[in-house]
């Protein structure tokens, strides 16, 4: 039975999978189900300095396809819109209850070293066990110099960092935004500045939707409305990227990661860890499923490490780290074509219309005895997938490595490349 | 004789709620939701095999993918543009031998897109809406009569007009409609369907209608040919085959398709006088019809007797576990040899097993079996009414196979005469048949309207 139990910066827990800093930590009912429920740690959404911060009515839009729901979410709630001290009260209580667990405290107060000073010796007697600075709220916060607009200057990022790990003991996470054109950049000031993790993503700019009838982008506040933060299944893609470019910088490789961003399933986590996450955050699948989600999670990543020989989350993670290169160190002279397996092909003619119109004209369609047979042209076939993806049913279409007898060759030694670098002579 | 009690056939053997329930839509309509949900089953297959399994060739993927994005009225445009009555075809066509035979999902999961759910829900959008979809090309001056105003004379109709030719429509009956107001089984097309849909047809304009006009009667082909620049014959098949049993002439032995005409047109179905204890013979879609409606009105024991076996009825499988569900007994392999009866009334028929014989031809086997009944409908079948056409005209029309010859163009012995639908030998046996050949012939009779043909 694999064993699924996470230190990760010091900070242990049963299980990799926290809850991430967002409406579902807001509160000791919350987050007291969550645990409940089998959440190993949780992100308490962000605090601030008081007044708290007042919140709309109509606060989150979703993309949703076809008959799936939310398969990508965004908001424009702000942080913890309720005093600092019930929130601090609430985290000390759950804290005790709850040894086992993780209790992270996300934290954003003004970019002046007194307001973070005075916030962290508050946060330190609630004996949590270590705080995430949210430089990533693209929303609201940020229009208010914080959140995303520190996240956004690798400068800042170092400097708060600096004074967090300076005022005090607990661990220090640095939540990065992707709204940036290079995320490696804020967490090498993030590592600079002494912090012990990063965590990413924080939510992407995003408008859901247009209100066709209203006319103005969705969720529709009083006939306005304002970019929010994207999450859910949707980004995933694009956080496994930022997670995967930071784990394979040489200025920040091996520094601890706590992956966020579409993560829903055992499968999701895995992939992360893979790319060098020691644990991961989830919030958007939560919110649509409940914390129960959990129970799937656990099971499913404790059988499949079970069935790969996989103990601990030590024994795979950053394995596919090394596997991510530049463009340019790929074998050029790797060749695999497409197969279509007659005996379960279903003559959706997908595949054919997708390759004849936008790709190679790689597959021939042809009418046997009145039944329609597609076929890969295998010397026109350049391997590029997209018949595989298109094709509705799994295993039809596969890709299948040829034997074509040359040695690995990159674009940078090929003599194709007109700026190959030439051997030392 | 006597041994007979007299024949129990009576009205109101149900309650009015019970006879609601029984007649009420057979397949409730999808709501929005599951509208979506279904239509994103669709792969959008291209060259997709469900659109050749279609008479009318309607584009499905097109018109699903249409639901899917939430246009159901351009998802009625595309339905309707191939099959102007997609609307009565998405409730009575049988889907399982055609398009949802077809759909590649059976290969996966063996459980097709509905695709005739869909298409209802799309032209019902569309119907509801009130929107025309249609326009009429401008005016050629040509005249065409369209001799029966069923699927295929309304197909051609609508299509002639659409082309720009005026329209007249020579209808029988009261109603216009064909089977779809008199013939289909009445909780497969509920709310007055089939009017609904012959007004949405009419509403194109450019069609005139003459109803209680029959050929032979009140018009002859020959008077039509010198009035209309052309003519369409779809009059459908008029006449009921008969058992050739010995007693058929007596009381309680009805022609089934004669039954369900009063059925659809019943202002009160409880009013309906049934058997309590109900014989069809017969194995096709009306027999089905005739039988689960019996049941429906209140028949105890309704039987269905068919010659041959299960797979060669031309009522589908589907429809045959319909019937049963619905409590109809099906037996195979017999055929009626005599009807008996007291005071001219039947009371029971006699039945003679049937098997193949070495060369594949039905054999009765000698043996027998009996069923007490107080009504036998009779479904084997309908036939042309030859006699009007023939008439006193110079010119002949050709027969084949005891229906009107036609070639690919749909066109008669006679020029400029063209024939479609039940009356014509074409394709499958199906409303969305006729709907095919009328829209095909129409486009014929353009042609040779503009004399291209």
């Amino acid at each position: 039975m694999a064993d699924l139990r996470s230190n990760f910066i010091g900070i242990k827990s049963p299980n990799p999978f926290w809850l991430a800093s967002a409406p579902p930590t807001d509160k000791e009912y919350n987050v007291v189900r969550a645990f409940k429920a089998g959440w190993g740690g949780v992100v308490w959404k962000t605090l601030g300095e008081d007044p708290p911060v007042v919140n709309v009515s109509s606060r989150y839009g979703a993309m949703h396809l076809g008959p799936d729901r939310m398969i990508g979410f965004n908001n424009i709630e702000l942080i913890s819109d309720r005093p600092l001290d019930i929130n601090l009260q609430e985290i000390k209580r759950v804290k005790r209850d709850w040894k086992d667990r993780a209790m992270i405290v996300s934290l954003m107060v003004p970019c002046e070293e007194d307001s973070w000073k005075n916030i962290l010796a508050r946060v330190e007697d609630t004996e949590a066990d270590g705080i995430e600075l949210n430089f990533g709220c693209p929303h609201g916060m940020s229009e208010r110099g914080m959140g995303a607009a520190v996240g956004q200057v690798p400068e800042y990022v170092e400097m708060v960092a600096r004074w967090c790990k300076q005022y005090t003991r607990m661990p220090v996470i640095v939540k990065l935004t992707p709204n940036v054109t290079d995320v490696r950049k804020p967490a090498q000031a993030a590592k600079k500045g002494g912090a012990d993790a990063v965590s990413l993503i924080n939510t992407i700019n995003s408008i859901c939707s247009v209100d066709l009838d209203a006319m103005a982008p969705t969720p529709v506040v009083d006939g306005k409305g304002t970019h929010g933060g994207y999450c859910g299944s949707a980004v995933k893609p694009i956080a496994l990227n930022m997670v995967a470019e930071i784990a394979r910088d040489p200025a920040t490789h091996g520094m601890p990661i706590s992956a966020i961003g579409g993560i829903g399933t055992w499968r999701d986590a895995a992939e992360f860890m893979s790319m060098s996450a020691g644990n991961v955050q989830v919030c958007t699948a939560a919110m649509h499923y409940g914390f129960r989600i959990v129970e799937e999670m656990v099971s499913g990543l404790s059988n499949w490490m079970d069935e790969k020989g996989y103990r601990t989350i030590e024994d795979f993670r950053g394995l596919a780290v090394p596997n991510v290169t530049d463009w340019q160190q790929l074998n050029i002279n790797f060749k695999t074509i497409a197969h279509i397996d007659q005996e379960t092909c279903i003559q959706c003619g997908l595949c054919y219309v997708a390759c004849e119109d936008t790709s190679h004209q790689s597959i021939s369609a042809k009418r046997v005895d009145g039944k329609r047979k597609y076929e890969v042209i295998d010397e026109e076939c350049v391997g590029c997938n997209l018949c595989y993806h298109a094709c509705p049913v799994p295993n039809v279409i596969t890709m299948v490595p040829q034997n074509t007898g040359k040695p690995y060759l990159n674009w940078t030694q090929d003599p194709r490349n007109p700026m190959r670098k030439k051997a030392a002579e | 004789m006597s041994e007979y009690a007299a024949p129990d056939i009576r009205a109101g053997r149900l309650t009015a709620a019970e006879i609601a329930a029984n007649f009420n839509d057979v397949k409730p309509p999808l709501d929005r939701k599951r509208a979506l949900v279904e239509s994103s089953r669709c792969f959008y297959c291209y060259d997709a095999p469900c659109i050749d399994a279609c008479p009318t060739s309607i584009d499905i993927p097109s018109f699903i993918r249409s639901i899917a994005v939430n246009d159901p009225i351009g998802a009625a445009e595309t339905i309707l543009e191939a099959n102007i009555m997609g609307g009565m075809c998405s409730r009575v066509c049988p889907v399982e031998i055609l398009c949802e035979d077809a759909c590649v999902r059976n290969h996966s999961e063996d459980k097709p897109v509905q695709i005739g759910a869909l298409q209802r829900y799309a032209t019902d959008a569309l119907v509801n809406a009130g929107k025309q979809p249609f326009t009429r090309a401008p005016s050629s001056g040509k005249k065409v009569a369209v001799i029966g105003g069923g699927p295929a004379g309304l197909s051609a109709a609508h299509r002639l007009s659409r082309l720009g030719h005026d329209v007249t429509v020579y209808e029988a009956r009261e109603k216009l409609g064909g089977l779809n107001e008199y013939g289909i089984a009445a909780y497969k097309t509920v709310h007055d369907f089939a009017q609904t849909e012959v007004s949405f047809i009419l509403a194109l304009g450019g069609i005139a209608v003459k109803t209680g006009m029959a050929l032979g009667r009140d018009v002859t082909l020959e008077g039509l040919r010198k009035d209309y620049d052309a003519v369409f014959l779809a009059m459908g098949l008029g006449g009921v085959n008969a058992l050739g049993a010995a007693g058929e002439e007596m009381a309680g032995i009805e022609d089934a398709v004669g039954y369900i005409a009063r059925l659809r047109q019943a202002k009160d179905r409880q009013s309906l006088p049934v058997g309590r204890k109900v014989v069809v013979i017969g194995g096709g879609n009306t027999a089905i019809d005739i039988a689960i409606q019996s049941k429906r009105l209140g028949a105890e024991d309704v039987t269905l007797v068919y010659r041959r076996g299960p797979d060669n009825m031309s009522a589908t499988h589907h429809e045959q576990e319909f019937a049963q569900v619905n409590g109809v007994k099906i037996k195979h392999w017999a055929r009626p040899l005599k009807l008996h009866g007291a005071n001219g009334a039947v009371r029971e028929v006699e039945f003679e097993y049937t098997q193949l014989d070495d060369k594949g031809r039905l054999m009765g086997t000698g043996e027998t079996f009996s069923i007490l009944c107080d009504t036998v409908f009779k479904a084997i079948g309908q036939t042309l009414v030859a006699d009007p056409l023939n008439g006193k005209a110079k010119d002949v029309l050709d027969m084949a196979g005891g229906k009107i010859a036609v070639n690919d163009d749909f066109a008669t012995s006679i020029k400029g005469v063209f024939a479609g639908g039940d009356c014509v030998t074409s394709g499958i046996d199906l409303t969305v048949q006729s709907v095919a050949d009328g829209r095909d012939a129409a486009i014929s009779i353009d042609a040779y309207l503009r004399g291209e043909a």
